[in-house]
């Protein structure tokens, strides 16, 4: 009797060194693990993410005056325009990625699909915590959502809707985490709900990816010709769809870098191909893009604002979404996976600068004078991003998903 | 990939649940509105303000405002041009100084109560309403803090506290509400000396105001600004000298605001009832284990 008992402390505590040891602290002792952790990388990280906590104390001890210069004719500063607005297009991976090799059974990019999914999870809940600093009482977040509805708010929709996907995507990628733990039956539950949950993600991604640009067609006088459109649900999510994938080419080129050590070999040589393969779908995404843009700014007699100063920053941007496209054309063409990546990444600063211009930038251009950010401002959005990163990095260093797990190889859904 | 039809079905009917919940509330509202009856309005009747800053001390101790930074008899607050943000001017309304055509005009500046306001059809909590007796209001209780109503509305009006990390209020003029529902006139419209200022129901209040163009039509310009900016506003203005040499924004058109969205919002219900249909479908038509061909092969085995 006391033998059994003894064994099964035993195995009590060789489950819990198991837990803490093997999955927590990536198999070394809690020694090791911190000494591995000091290095040049994350030391500046450390530096920038102690900052930027310090500051998001001082908001929530001094309001957001403390830190942002947000104002009565600018109310949103960088914490939306970057975290919210230009965070959940790219964020489209999961989505983008998911409908590929679950709905249009496209096997070929199977092994970047996870990785996409985690994109989009981390790429939403850091969505919702910008939101949470930038919101003014943060803690009825959930008001939207049980207690007191504003249905006719085209934000309303985007709250249910982010709040829904980023349920829908945490669920989504369980499926990694469980392996990770080693719990096999909630993983068989939740592959069970792959289609349903694909489903519901592009049900929730394709109305809230518009709904954002949807947002500002409620400030038309606001927002500049150029970028002000009645189009601009439907430029928002053809752009979304972009930023998606070059999101995925982008990640991907940094874990052949970066995180070698934690992928797979299937996953290290099948990139070039899903690179190739991705680049030719985003350029095609990209032509129609510049297509609509064009479309949309003759559609609102705009093009006499051309030769103003806001004219020519316009010409910035758009050169950038004219040539991405065309790189990326060329780089399918000549089979160079340098190029789909180069083109993958103006494409990326296009996308961002047309967030940033459309809800920050060139909001409110006709009022002279105005103060478009304050650095500690900066520093909070750095921080955040980078506290994004070392999750990001924290994940995949332990969870399969740059590679398969042993115990499930084989085990196709 | 396991999935039987049960759990298909389980699974598309729960999706479909969701959208419904999160669509039907979404489209309902985005309606077109003709307006509570018999709701208040106000006129300003910018030939007769003399610029001498009552309305402004009045709506201060009406609304318990902290005290001015100089005194509200002070003129030198004209030499720029403010907004009736609380922070800056400690009152709901701001009177600003122009010349235009050889006159001083005065303006007051406050929230213009729309007809269907941006503000409102922003708000996702529903705490900014237009009320029946026609000030648009505020409800501190469920406010989140959002202040997508201050990026949606035309005229720059709401302000919001941001140095208030625990109770920041959005503020705004709420046309005396707490008055109103008294019977009691709001404060500015009380102290004007001049009666530059006429609280009444807006239709009174805009046959009042054509009353007094026809009847002086030198005096006046031939517009009624707020008849039908924006869709109509509860708060008018008549004046000598155009609207455009006063800052009144010009560019708004006479669309209301909710319009702009209603599209979009009309095409949610669309969108989540088709998109399972559609992907779905080709999930079906691409899982399907065996072809057809395939199929009659093993049979004749």
């Amino acid at each position: 009797m006391t033998e059994i008992i003894e064994t099964e402390n035993l195995r009590k505590t060789e489950t819990v060194d198991y837990w803490i040891n093997e999955l927590l602290f990536d198999k070394l002792s809690i020694k090791e693990y911190v000494k591995s952790l000091i290095n040049p990388f994350n030391v500046v990280a450390g530096i920038i993410v102690l900052t930027g906590l310090y500051f998001i104390f001082l908001r929530f001890t001094e309001g957001l005056s403390a830190v942002t210069d947000s104002s009565n004719l600018q109310p949103w500063g960088l914490f939306l325009g970057v975290g919210l607005f230009s965070g959940v297009p790219f964020s489209a991976s999961g989505f983008v990625m998911g409908t590929a090799v679950y709905i249009f059974g496209l096997k070929k990019y199977k092994p970047v699909v996870t990785n996409a999914i985690l994109l989009g999870f981390l790429g939403y809940l850091f969505a919702v915590i910008f939101l949470m600093i930038d919101l003014g009482r943060p803690w009825r977040i959930y008001y939207p959502m049980f207690l007191s509805f504003g249905p006719a708010s085209v934000m309303f929709l985007v709250a249910w809707h982010v709040a829904l996907y980023l349920s829908v995507q945490a669920m989504e990628f369980s499926t990694s985490a469980f392996e990770w733990l080693g719990l096999k039956p909630l993983r068989k539950m939740v592959i069970g709900m792959t289609l349903g949950l694909t489903v519901a993600g592009i049900m929730l991604s394709t109305l809230h990816q518009s709904a954002l640009g949807a947002m500002f067609l409620l400030a038309p006088g606001k927002v500049h010709p150029l970028w002000w459109s009645s189009y601009m649900p439907w430029l928002f999510l053809v752009s979304s769809l972009a930023a998606g994938l070059v999101y995925v080419i982008l990640v991907s080129k940094l874990t052949q870098l970066f995180m070698k050590n934690r992928a797979d070999s299937n996953y290290l040589s099948s990139l070039d191909e899903i690179t190739l393969g991705i680049g030719k779908a985003c350029s095609l995404i990209l032509f129609t893009y510049v297509g609509l843009r064009l479309t949309s700014i003759t559609y609102e007699n705009a093009w006499g604002y051309l030769n103003t100063p806001y004219g020519h920053w316009f010409l910035i941007e758009f050169i950038m979404f004219a040539v991405a496209p065309i790189l990326l054309f060329y780089g399918v063409q000549i089979k160079s996976v340098g190029t789909v990546q180069f083109g993958a990444l103006l494409a990326m600063i296009a996308i961002l600068f047309n967030r940033l211009n459309t809800t920050y930038i060139t909001f409110n251009w006709q009022i002279p004078h105005r103060e478009l950010f304050y650095w500690k401002e900066v520093i909070v959005v750095i921080a955040v991003l980078t506290i994004e990163i070392l999750v990001y990095r924290w994940i995949v260093n332990r969870m399969p998903v740059l590679r398969q797990h042993p115990d499930f190889i084989g085990d196709e859904h | 990939m396991n999935m039987n039809r049960r759990n298909f079905l389980k699974i598309g009917g729960s999706l479909l649940a969701w959208g419904l919940v999160g669509s039907s509330s979404a489209s309902a509202g985005a309606h077109s509105f003709t307006g509570y009856p018999d709701r208040y309005g106000m006129l300003s009747d910018l030939t007769r303000c003399i610029g001498c800053r009552r309305c402004e001390a009045a709506c201060n101790k009406a609304n318990n405002l902290p005290p001015p930074k100089t005194s509200f008899e002070d003129t030198s607050v004209f030499n720029e041009k403010r907004r009736p943000y609380v922070s800056d001017v400690q009152s709901y309304t701001a009177v600003n100084r122009y010349e235009a055509n050889g006159k001083t005009v005065y303006r007051k500046v406050q929230c213009m109560h729309c007809e269907e306001p941006a503000c409102v059809s922003a708000c996702l909590v529903g705490a900014l309403k237009k009320s029946p007796e026609g000030p648009v209001t505020w409800n501190e209780k469920v406010c989140i803090g959002c202040r997508y109503c201050m990026t949606a509305c035309p005229f720059y009006v709401p302000a919001f506290e941001y140095t208030s990390a625990f109770e920041p209020r959005i503020q705004k003029c709420f046309m005396c509400y707490q008055r109103i529902t008294k019977g009691v006139v709001p404060a500015c419209a009380e102290a004007c000396p001049v009666e530059a200022i006429t609280f009444g129901k807006r239709s009174s209040l805009l046959k009042l105001a054509w009353t007094r163009i026809w009847g002086e039509p030198d005096k006046y310009i031939d517009h009624v600004y707020g008849e039908r900016e924006a869709g109509g506003t509860g708060w008018m203005y008549i004046s000598g000298v155009p609207f455009s040499q006063l800052d009144f924004p010009m560019d708004i058109g006479v669309t209301s605001f909710p319009e702009y969205t209603k599209d979009f919002l009309a095409m949610v219900n669309l969108t989540l009832v088709s998109w399972p249909a559609v992907f779905g479908g080709i999930y079906l038509m691409n899982h399907k284990d065996k072809t057809a061909h395939e199929k009659i092969k093993e049979e004749q085995k």
